[in-house]
């Protein structure tokens, strides 16, 4: 635990000791409000509510969130850094488990940063308090599964490129696995069955469930084992390159 | 006798490759053990399977008594290690960096002061600790790896060339640091520089093709050398190489450039009392008479070039060794 904590604070610092922290803050905030207002009409809409901003996130996510996992380890692989920290008295587990709160903490930090879509919403009309924490909850969850695909991903290359994109295509599929464009193409001969299945795997699906203000049990324990079974492969990559 | 590093039979192939091919060795505490070869003969990758780096293809490390496999942690946590072009963390400042692995490492508030203070002086960081580790010199670079790697006081260390790209000063102060650490502590160091051996190690180890081909103290590598004991002679003289051919102890008279000769001894004598003796009884004129230098990179190449070089004497001799592990 204490050792958790020990690589959680030095990844979480490292961010700040770059300016990949500072850019990526300014981008994400940039590009949710441009999502937000303009195309997510915001004010047109003409309704006391953040789903304009809330409904882009997965989007947003597919491409910003691989853009911090991509160095978690395979930039720890190209300096060398990764022979000290494996060789350091730290079960692998809290590796794993410390970069990958640290990144998480990251994200968490820059959406904490939006905090002022809701202040405007508020003293624009009366929103449902409920369903924006909610929804805030949702957002960070899915984060956490972007992140912990990405981390995976980026344990098994030590070029941050390939990484990267390899980390969109996952992240990809798993969102639109529940948009229409796919579940259309299911639609019209695949029973209702496999349908839902391919469905549940999306982020999409159990992102807009929780963001409809219900936090259900079956989504939390959707995104907690996506995270947990990523960061279970993560683990394994690391450990396979030991021996290979 | 306590090992503190036991290495039975490790083997590690990559694919087709055999870097690492049945090593086997132990080392005591305060053994200061040189690891020799030339690049690619299986030196880090040794070093990097003691310390759990890497997972072994076969055999065993055991590291004051834990099995590297088996409780990876305990084992670390005896293992102050230094890998190959020292890596850190290029965003973070020595002080930081140092802070870290005492986190990691669980050092309490008192040691963890002491030791900084330690490692920071006697590693000679006090200039650089607030700038940025990927600023620093290659030197530089080196130092913090090497204060990270002491920093718990471990008593096992295995440093992965760790006076590569320092000035000479400088790997003289390393040199000076290993060899103050060596009584207490169970050592293991890799190099190219042959006087580095001399300078710090109780024992050497040459390895090529991933085999250990000899193994003894630096002394006893020197005396594998073909120009062990050879004596040079300066001489216009006629009839010296007669002569000197025709002592029982000189087995071969080689004839150098503008007038020297090196006069080979047959095994484990020493003959140049006894030229000198010859000399003065001729009453020859000899510009110099002297006994060549100790040369272990002459063993060392010989040992390295030669293919599948593990025959002969130092076969024997690392077998004794390890018969004599077995038996304590």
């Amino acid at each position: 635990m204490a050792t958790t904590w020990a690589v959680f604070r030095r990844e979480l610092k490292g961010y700040f000791n770059t300016p990949l922290a500072y850019i990526f803050i300014v981008i994400f905030l940039f590009l949710t409000g441009i999502f937000t207002f303009y195309i997510g009409s915001f004010f047109i809409r003409g309704q006391a509510d953040l789903k304009p901003f809330f409904n882009f996130h997965p989007w947003l996510y597919l491409f910003l969130v691989p853009a911090i996992s991509m160095r978690l380890w395979a930039e720890e692989r190209k300096s060398g850094a990764i022979e000290l920290l494996l060789t350091l008295p730290l079960s692998l587990w809290s590796t794993v488990l410390g970069k990958f709160l640290a990144a998480w903490v990251f994200v968490i930090i820059a959406l904490a940063l939006t905090f002022p879509m809701w202040l405007t919403v508020s003293y624009l009309g009366q929103p449902d308090h409920g369903v924006i924490i909610a929804s805030y909850l949702g957002s960070v969850l899915m984060a956490g599964g972007y992140l912990a695909i990405g981390a995976c991903i980026s344990a098994a290359t030590k070029n941050q490129v390939i990484a990267f994109v390899i980390s969109v295509v996952v992240c990809f599929l798993f969102t639109v696995s529940g948009a229409p464009i796919v579940l259309d193409f299911f639609a019209a001969w695949a029973p209702q069955a496999l349908l839902d299945a391919v469905a549940s795997f999306s982020f999409l699906t159990h992102f807009n469930a929780i963001q409809n203000g219900v936090i259900d049990l079956r989504d939390l324990i959707y995104f907690v084992s996506l995270i947990g079974l990523w960061l279970f492969a993560n683990l394994l990559v690391i450990d396979l390159q030991k021996s290979s | 006798m306590d090992w503190m590093i036991e290495v039975e039979g490790l083997v590690k192939t990559f694919g087709h490759l055999t870097a690492v091919d049945g090593v086997s060795f132990n080392v005591p505490k305060g053994e200061v053990l040189g690891f020799l070869g030339p690049n690619g003969a299986g030196k880090s990758t040794t070093m990097k399977m003691i310390t759990g780096f890497m997972a072994p293809t076969a055999g065993t490390v055991r590291v004051a008594g834990h099995d590297v496999d088996q409780q990876p942690i305990a084992a670390k946590a005896q293992i102050g290690y230094l890998p190959e072009g020292a890596p850190a963390y290029p965003d973070m400042t020595p002080l930081s960096f140092l802070n870290f692995i005492a986190d990691v490492r669980g050092l309490d508030s008192a040691t963890r002061r002491r030791r900084l203070d330690y490692v920071i002086a006697n590693v000679h960081l006090e200039a650089v600790l607030e700038q940025s580790i990927d600023t620093l010199s290659k030197g530089f670079k080196r130092r913090v790896g090497l204060a990270q790697a002491i920093l718990h006081d471990p008593p096992v260390l295995i440093l992965d060339e760790p006076t590569d790209g320092l000035d000479p000063n400088q790997k003289h102060e390393v040199r000076g640091l290993i060899s103050d650490m060596a009584a207490e502590k169970a050592i293991i160091i890799s190099t190219h520089i042959l006087e580095e051996v001399d300078a710090v190690c109780s024992r050497a180890m040459i390895i090529a093709e991933g085999r250990i081909v000899a193994d003894g103290t630096p002394e006893e590598l020197e005396q594998q050398s073909p120009f062990h004991n050879a004596v040079l002679i300066d001489s216009r003289d006629e009839g010296l190489a007669e002569a000197l051919e025709a002592m029982e102890t000189v087995s071969l008279v080689e004839e150098l450039q503008g007038g020297r000769f090196r006069a080979y001894p047959t095994a484990g004598q020493t003959i140049v009392a006894e030229i000198a003796e010859l000399i003065r009884q001729q009453g020859w004129s000899t510009s110099r008479l002297s006994v060549e230098p100790p040369r272990l990179d002459e063993v060392f190449r010989n040992f390295t070039k030669t293919k599948a070089g593990s025959g002969g004497k130092p076969g024997a001799k690392n077998d004794a060794k390890n018969n004599a592990g077995e038996a304590a």
